[in-house]
């Protein structure tokens, strides 16, 4: 076993659409060992999986083939190791596009690895079968009332199955369904040797991976203290890992980039989109971040230590998504004197335009831009508006009644209060709502499967 | 005693799980912390959010960052994909909070 000091991990990814340059940025500015990137969100396995069913070469994270064309080099020639669960559901096709980019690039060796088996769609019925009700974490209810309409289900699997991969000499890992901490975590394990039981290390590369796993999020990005104070956003240095064998993790930046590293950007994003602070469950660990401490080392630098774990659960979580009728959106803007209560005129206009002709919703939401769209009853009246837009949006299970909706929007410009523009978009289409269907299932039930494959 | 908003005493980040809001309430300093701790309770901020929020409020405390972490149920309207809110993941809920006024010693500094 290899036995490294210290790993140097960057985050290049926080999300599918988020900054294009920034997994080239993380791969040149300076020295690296692995680059990982998240692609996947809640509802994102959906929209995969009908591209799959559409062509059996698609259901991956297409915008991943541009940036592993720009990092091939590096992975050639400076050995930084990928880890992405832009895999989506068909890691499989996902690699074969990666090896037909390096065949064109010239380049003869590479070895990438594969996780899967975290695509359960296809099983639901056996699942069900078999007992396993998957009931919404939220709801209780079982999967059963939405199985006529699921459109994916996937198992997150954490960061054991992919240092397998990593063991095997894969320099590229693609999984589908992993957790974001995970891809962080799985580097550590493999170059110190982890171990299962070893509760607060993981812990450590869990919360390292939690700071990771929002790109920019920790380096300044929406960084709500003093934000005027953050350096150079343009060219924002996204968050590296400084793992340590012990557990202690420095987060920093490439030097000579933009942002800022400090404890208060990572305790913000430490605090964001987590339940009780005590139990932050994965599938390796329940790490304790309330046991984090937090030091500023250094410009651009904060020391991540002392972190506790305790022992997993015996669940993976799943995320299942499932079609939930249609919804649709629009604005409108109206100008100077009485922006607000023409915005508030052409509403009511329109709900009783669509209530004459006979369409109901589920529901029909109503916002003004500039005014309360953000912080909506809490919003203080101003003096005057200059503008207002009014934006409405509408959801139901009739998409014709939806569809209706679309076209009753831009008329208000000539059969309506007056001044209004900024109906350039044109009519807004119905969309279908997918919705999100969180639960467990038991660890016994679903194994990850690694596949590392040569370049031939 | 004084009025202030929270604004003046805490930094916060806001993000959603599902049909729940989470936001962390993070002192600006580290001796604003006890009255963050004893001041903003689930049931002040139950208030404060009427007409947004619900659903429960659960508050967990975290000392070693000075923070607070809330989970408002039932306060995007419907969560992620379903709602029909310009800010369906509640990425401002932060500043709405921030909005929020407390009673705190007049000796206090802010």
């Amino acid at each position: 076993m290899k036995q490294k000091e210290q790993i140097r991990i960057a985050s290049g990814q926080g999300y599918w659409g988020d900054l294009p340059q920034a997994p080239y940025w993380q791969a040149s500015k300076g020295s690296i060992d692995y680059l990982v990137m998240d692609y996947l969100a809640e509802v994102t396995m959906s929209i995969l999986q009908k591209q799959k069913s559409r062509d059996p070469k698609l259901g991956y994270a297409k915008d991943l083939l541009p940036v592993m064309e720009q990092v091939l080099p590096f992975i050639v020639e400076k050995n930084v190791r990928v880890i992405t669960n832009g895999g989506g559901v068909n890691p499989q096709a996902c690699r074969d596009a990666i090896f037909e980019i390096a065949r064109r690039a010239g380049i003869k060796k590479l070895r990438i690895g594969v996780v899967y088996g975290d695509d359960i769609y296809g099983q639901i019925d056996d699942l069900l079968k078999r007992g396993h009700e998957l009931r919404n974490l939220d709801t209780s209810a079982g999967l059963t009332t939405v199985r006529d309409r699921l459109q994916s289900a996937n198992v997150y699997f954490g960061a054991f199955p992919i240092a397998e991969a990593l063991e095997e000499g894969a320099q590229v890992v693609l999984t589908g369904r992993a957790t974001d901490t995970g891809l962080t975590l799985a580097p550590m394990i493999h170059d110190f040797g982890w171990t299962e039981n070893d509760f607060d290390r993981l812990a450590a590369g869990i919360v390292a991976g939690h700071i990771l796993e929002c790109g920019g999020q920790s380096t300044g990005g929406n960084f709500l203290k003093d934000w005027r104070s953050v350096p150079d956003l343009a060219n924002i240095g996204f968050p590296i890992a400084e793992a340590q064998e012990d557990g202690t993790v420095y987060i920093t930046k490439h030097k000579g980039t933009g942002g800022l590293v400090s404890v208060d950007t990572i305790k913000e994003q430490l605090l964001y989109e987590i339940g009780d602070p005590r139990e932050y469950i994965t599938p390796e660990v329940i790490a304790d971040f309330t046991s984090i401490k937090l030091e500023q080392e250094g410009e651009d630098k904060v020391r991540v230590f002392d972190v506790k774990g305790r022992p997993p659960t015996n669940s993976y979580k799943v995320s299942a998504a499932y079609s939930d009728g249609y919804f649709a959106a629009g604005t409108l803007t109206y100008g100077w004197p009485d922006a607000l209560e023409k915005a508030q005129a052409a509403d009511r206009i329109m709900r009783r335009r669509l209530s004459d002709l006979g369409y109901r919703y589920d529901e029909f939401h109503t916002e003004y831009l500039g005014y309360n769209s953000c912080h909506g009853p809490l919003s203080p009246m101003p003096v005057e508006f200059n503008e207002v837009v009014l934006r409405v949006a509408v959801r139901g299970k009739d998409r014709d009644a939806v569809d209706a909706f679309g076209r009753q929007l831009v008329p208000l410009v000539l059969t309506g209060p007056p001044t209004v523009t900024g109906f350039g978009a044109g009519r807004p289409k119905p969309q279908e709502v997918v919705a999100y269907w969180p639960a467990l299932i038991s660890k016994a039930a679903v194994k990850p499967i690694v596949e590392v494959t040569e370049l031939s | 005693m004084k009025r202030v908003q929270l604004v003046k005493l805490a930094h916060a980040r806001s993000g959603d799980k599902g049909d729940a809001s989470n936001i962390g309430l993070i002192a600006l300093r580290p001796e604003y912390y006890a009255i963050l701790r004893e001041k903003v309770t689930t049931e002040a901020v139950k208030k404060h959010f009427t007409g947004i929020c619900n659903g429960a409020v659960e508050r967990y405390e975290l000392p070693n960052l000075h923070a607070l972490n809330f989970i408002l149920h039932g306060a995007l309207g419907g969560g992620g994909t379903v709602s029909l809110r310009n800010d369906a993941q509640g990425k401002t809920m932060s500043t709405a909070l921030l909005r929020m006024e407390i009673e705190i010693p007049d000796n206090i500094e802010v």
